[in-house]
């Protein structure tokens, strides 16, 4: 039988998804629903002085208007940051309370201050205009530079510092600075993004009056987690009496991992209105709530030889955590990003400081990639300034700072598996025909066109996982996965998954890895993820950890299976289990060749009884009857994958466009389980980094309004933004998992803003230039060009 | 989206009688139907004229092109009658918004709702259309008043645009890279004796620019433009382009459209 592991299974949830056959959280109904409409603050920063909802009670249709008043007295939690980071002085960071319903003060435009439950929507939302809201307006803190300067947002959070946080060793770094030959040094924004999933976030509640179970329909990439943060911080019911279903989901890019206000709000007062509630975010609602991506103001430092050796490095970073701390927020620009902003490279003395600020915007949380983007950005700003300052070829410089054995102790946390960065950088050198630029170049020069290329090689510590890691980082939860799989009498299988698929094809490449450890076909394999009722706990989907650490969970229960259906065969083929050997599906005894199929074992396994001994059971002495099996996994690493990126892109000085002429990428993300999906994934997160790095650009003004909270003004990027993009891939396994795999579906989020900048700076001749390039930036720098590049002037 | 009433009137005589000051006339609603679902319009009738097959196709005679009000975006880009009479014409059409948009979006209503970056106010300046109502013609000049402002009265609607056919013309846009709509859309229509360079998206309302249509009639050449720098005080600054950027596109899509003429 053919492996299914690295096949191009085409995917099974298309049909359902591209067929508009699949069913997301809005396509939910409960009978006698009502309709939820959230009284949101227009101010970014506010004292709230009274709520009067006389009027709007009276309205048309209204059921219940609720504010943070009856939320308090109920004591219903709040949302919270999932990690504690410490300062360098060793205090605890600095987290403000953040009520589902704010109370006394309104810290960012768009916080629920109080939610209408009507008859219908448009009731629903004309009684929202009807609540009465007598604000104090505050000066607002915008500026992530100059947060710290600002009036004090949270009362006892001195400049509104969460945390200042040092990763690595000043004084070492110090004193490999002194000693160096040059220092290269570049001032950086990453600019904040607004995650746009293309379903927006809603909920669905259903309140049991006789079991007093609540079951919450909604937008997760988590549903497990979600139910364990409603009920242990939020109060909202205990964990058996609150259900957690997320249907299909229309993306995340981490923006789902929160459990957000509505879904709090709305799970206590289907309770306490004794009526199911439905809630769908309109589009300028997720601009302006869902937790938004990057943000943070950086200067970094390379110390290098004259021949290019890397000494040292220091970073400096500003990160904006928004107006609250959330789940990922504060482990985002800590240890998501410190620990990797060295790079793919063998650096003897690293720092990282990160002050993390509140600011009066909507909070910052992961953004696919969470962190890693950041850091990359930052090392290969860096890598690439300090080949032009030194006049070593971009890709020659990289080589020879790259470690070539592994595993490799990079500089400040990870021992990293496994890797070949010099493979992946000279095949994607090759396959950009990398040689030919000047000649490109020169063409494009000829037409009154500026072209450059630009590298970025990256890492990233993936796979989000072994616990005792994460937990001694400052976690609060372990992030192992788990996995049930259910052999049916019949012979389907049934693999239920604690990881969630909002767009990353489990149904496909879990059935995959499923179908070839049990030996049985693609068709009989059904994957179930995103309800607690069924299956196992799990921390779900982010970090690229659905593989690495989900897959193999799958990977071991499957294999206990096996393992079962082993003494089981025995005792029907009358053999002892060494003397069976399981293939394709087949328990075979070696020497006379009688077999039974993993399907006859199942029966049997159900059916105990037989027809050829009639009272006599096929199971072992003590055996149990039935063929499921459970395994929870939890890796002893994070997944590495590596790769190299290249890009050339051409400007038009007179417009100040930029054209993304070529883009290759090369990773190495271990044994690949299905290339279409992997594909599928580097292209989505290639795109999405090129939005990031030329189109996207979220724009609070001075007094906290987003002034880009539609598609009018945000820029997403689309197909006709890209040229055909170049993949090619490298192998080499993981060891920290059976498979082998590492993680992928950050990987082009990673690598492409650093490769476009990199890119963009080289047609501007090394002029500096902030993300995102958008054609005003690009042409102003054209401008200050004096003769670039001889004729395109 | 507040309740309405809506009305699907059978001929224009009856739209025009149910216009109030509290109605709108919807036409593809690419415009219309998002401010009221945004609540920055509300309505208590809506009028589709759509249904009223007078205002909907396409003629072409010897010297015009005359489009209907009610006429799809898409239908003018695929248009062979216009493809071979004022080809800029059908490329402004195709260049609309996106698919959707195409397939809804009309030429009446574009013109009626006059957004200061819309691509068709251009064509009509640049090509001295006329804009036929059920009262009365209209001179292009005329009808484009101000930003979101026409000649039109309240229940007078376009009927059909008449638009002259050039010797050459092109239209070249610098698009919003969210939206698509027209950061600096330059029209530029050459007749016997004249040209028109048309500018959208510039200012708040559609303007010929009459430094480079009168240089380009005396020379119709890209260097009869090429020192030209326009002033940006008057042209629109905001987040997606400042007045500097706007006055220096303007003259360089000028010279495109030289160019590609």
């Amino acid at each position: 039988m053919a492996s299914l592991v690295g096949s191009r299974v085409e995917r099974k949830e298309d049909k359902r998804l591209l067929t508009g056959k699949g069913r997301y959280t809005a396509d939910i109904n409960i009978a006698n629903q009502t309709y939820a409409a959230f009284v949101r603050s227009p101010h970014a920063r506010a004292k709230i002085k009274k709520i009067d909802i006389s009027k709007a009670l009276k309205a048309s249709g209204v059921v219940e208007i609720l504010t943070g008043e009856e939320i308090a007295a109920d004591k219903i939690g709040g949302l919270i940051a999932g990690w504690a980071i410490r300062s360098e002085d060793g205090s605890e960071m600095k987290v403000p309370a953040n009520p589902p319903l704010a109370k006394d003060s309104a810290n960012f435009v768009g916080e629920p201050i109080a939610v209408v439950f009507a008859e219908s929507l448009d009731e629903a939302k004309a009684a929202v205009d009807l609540v009465k809201v007598d604000y104090k307006v505050l000066k607002g803190v915008i500026n992530t530079a100059e947060a710290m300067k600002g009036e004090t947002i949270h009362d006892g959070i001195d400049k509104n510092l969460c945390y200042d946080w040092l990763l690595g060793d000043r004084k070492a770094v110090e004193e490999a600075f002194a000693k160096a030959d040059k220092i290269i040094k570049v001032d950086l924004i990453n600019n904040r993004c607004v995650p746009n999933a293309m379903e927006p976030r809603a909920c669905v509640v259903d309140y049991n009056t006789a079991s007093e179970e609540i079951t919450l329909y909604t937008t997760s990439q988590n549903p497990h987690l979600s139910r364990l943060i409603m009920s242990a911080f939020g109060g909202v019911a205990p964990e058996n009496k609150l259900r957690v279903v997320a249907p299909d989901v229309g993306g995340g890019f981490g923006s789902k991992i929160n459990v957000y206000n509505e879904e709090i709000v709305c799970s206590w007062a289907s309770k306490k209105i004794e009526r199911p509630i439905k809630w769908v975010a309109e589009r300028t609602e997720s601009f302006l709530t869902d937790t938004h991506g990057r943000d943070h103001v950086t200067h970094a430092e390379l110390a290098v030889t004259n021949d290019g050796k890397f000494l040292a490095f220091k970073n400096e970073t500003i990160a904006n955590l928004g107006a609250y701390a959330r789940v990922f927020g504060t482990v985002t620009p800590t240890y998501l990003f410190g620990p990797c902003a060295t790079g793919v490279y063998t650096i003897p003395a690293a720092y990282t400081n990160v002050k993390a600020v509140y600011t009066n915007t909507a909070p910052v949380d992961a953004y696919r990639g969470a962190g890693r983007p950041e850091a990359t950005y930052t090392i290969e700003r860096l890598v690439e300034k300090a080949a032009m300052e030194l006049g070593i070829d971009r890709t020659e410089i990289r080589m020879r700072n790259f470690p070539t054995e592994f595993p490799f102790k990079q500089t400040l946390v990870h021992t990293v598996d496994s890797g070949d960065y010099v493979a992946s950088l000279e095949k994607a050198k090759q396959m950009s025909d990398y040689k030919g630029f000047e000649v490109r170049r020169k063409k494009s020069e000829a037409n009154g066109k500026l072209r450059g290329i630009g590298v970025s090689s990256y890492f990233e510590a993936c796979g989000i996982a072994p616990s005792a890691v994460v937990m001694s980082l400052g976690c609060g939860v372990g992030l192992w996965e788990s996995s049930e799989v259910r052999f049916n009498p019949t012979g389907q299988v049934s693999v239920y998954t604690g990881a969630h698929s909002h767009g990353q094809g489990h149904d496909t490449t879990f059935a995959q890895i499923a179908a070839d450890e049990l030996g049985v076909g693609l068709d009989v394999v059904d994957v179930i993820h995103g309800d607690t009722d069924k299956g196992t706990f799990g921390m779900g989907t982010y970090g690229s950890r659905s593989l690495a650490v989900g897959g193999i969970a799958i990977v071991n229960a499957c294999r206990k299976i096996v393992a079962k259906g082993k003494r089981v065969a025995a005792k029907m083929l009358e053999v002892s289990e060494d003397e069976i050997n399981f293939k394709d599906g087949e328990f075979v005894v070696t020497k006379s060749n009688k077999k039974k199929t993993i399907g006859e074992i199942a029966f049997a396994c159900y059916l105990p009884g037989s027809r050829d001994s009639e009272f006599k059971s096929p199971l072992p002495e003590g055996e149990e009857p039935g063929l499921i099996e459970t395994s929870f996994f939890d890796p002893s690493n994070f997944s590495f994958p590596a790769g190299s990126h290249i890009a050339e892109v051409e400007i038009n000085p007179e417009t100040g466009e930029v054209k993304v002429e070529k883009y290759t990428a090369v990773d190495d993300f271990g044994r690949i389980v299905n290339p279409l999906v992997v594909e599928g994934q580097v292209h989505g997160g290639i795109a999405q980094g090129i939005g990031q790095a030329l189109h996207e650009n979220t724009e609070y003004d001075e007094t906290g309004q987003l002034i880009t909270a539609s598609y009018m003004d945000y820029t997403m990027p689309r197909a006709d933004n890209f040229p055909e993009f170049n993949l090619g891939f490298t192998c080499t396994h993981a060891t920290s998992n059976p498979l082998g795999v590492k993680g992928c579906g950050e990987a082009g989020a990673i690598a492409s803003p650093p490769t476009i900048m990199n890119a963009v700076i080289d047609a501007l001749g090394g002029q500096e230039i902030t993300m995102p390039a958008t054609a005003e930036k690009v042409w102003k720098a054209c401008k200050a060009l004096k003769k670039p590049n001889s004729k395109a002037a | 989206m507040k309740t309405f009433n809506y009305h699907t009137p059978k001929d224009i005589k009856e739209a025009s009688k149910l216009a109030s000051t509290s109605s709108a006339f919807l036409a593809g609603g690419m415009t219309s139907i998002p401010s009221m679902k945004l609540g920055l319009a509300t309505y208590k009738d809506i009028i589709d004229i759509k249904h009223i097959k007078k205002l909907s196709g396409i003629k072409v005679s010897g010297k015009t092109v005359t489009i209907g009000a009610t006429t799809k975006h898409a239908e003018v880009a695929n248009s062979k009658d216009v493809k071979k009479a004022i080809p800029s014409l059908a490329k402004l059409a195709g260049g609309i918004g996106d698919a959707q948009v195409r397939n809804r979006g009309t030429v009446g209503g574009s013109i009626a709702n006059n957004d200061p970056s819309a691509c068709y106010p251009s064509a009509c300046m640049a090509l001295n259309a006329i804009i036929h109502t059920n009262n009365r013609k209209i001179e292009a000049a005329k009808f484009f008043k101000g930003m979101f402002e026409t000649a039109l009265k309240k229940g007078e609607i376009i009927e059909a645009v008449v638009f002259n056919i050039p010797d050459k013309s092109n239209y070249q846009k610098h698009p919003n890279p969210a939206s698509r709509y027209a950061i600096v859309g330059v029209y530029l229509a050459k007749y016997k004796k004249e040209v028109n360079v048309a500018i959208t998206g510039a200012k708040p309302v559609v303007y010929v620019d009459k430094d480079l249509s009168k240089a380009l009639s005396n020379s119709f050449s890209v260097s009869a433009i090429d020192g030209i720098k326009l002033d940006s005080s008057e042209m629109n600054s905001d987040i997606h382009a400042s007045g500097d950027f706007r006055a220096s596109l303007v003259v360089t899509y000028a010279k495109k459209a030289v160019e590609a003429c």
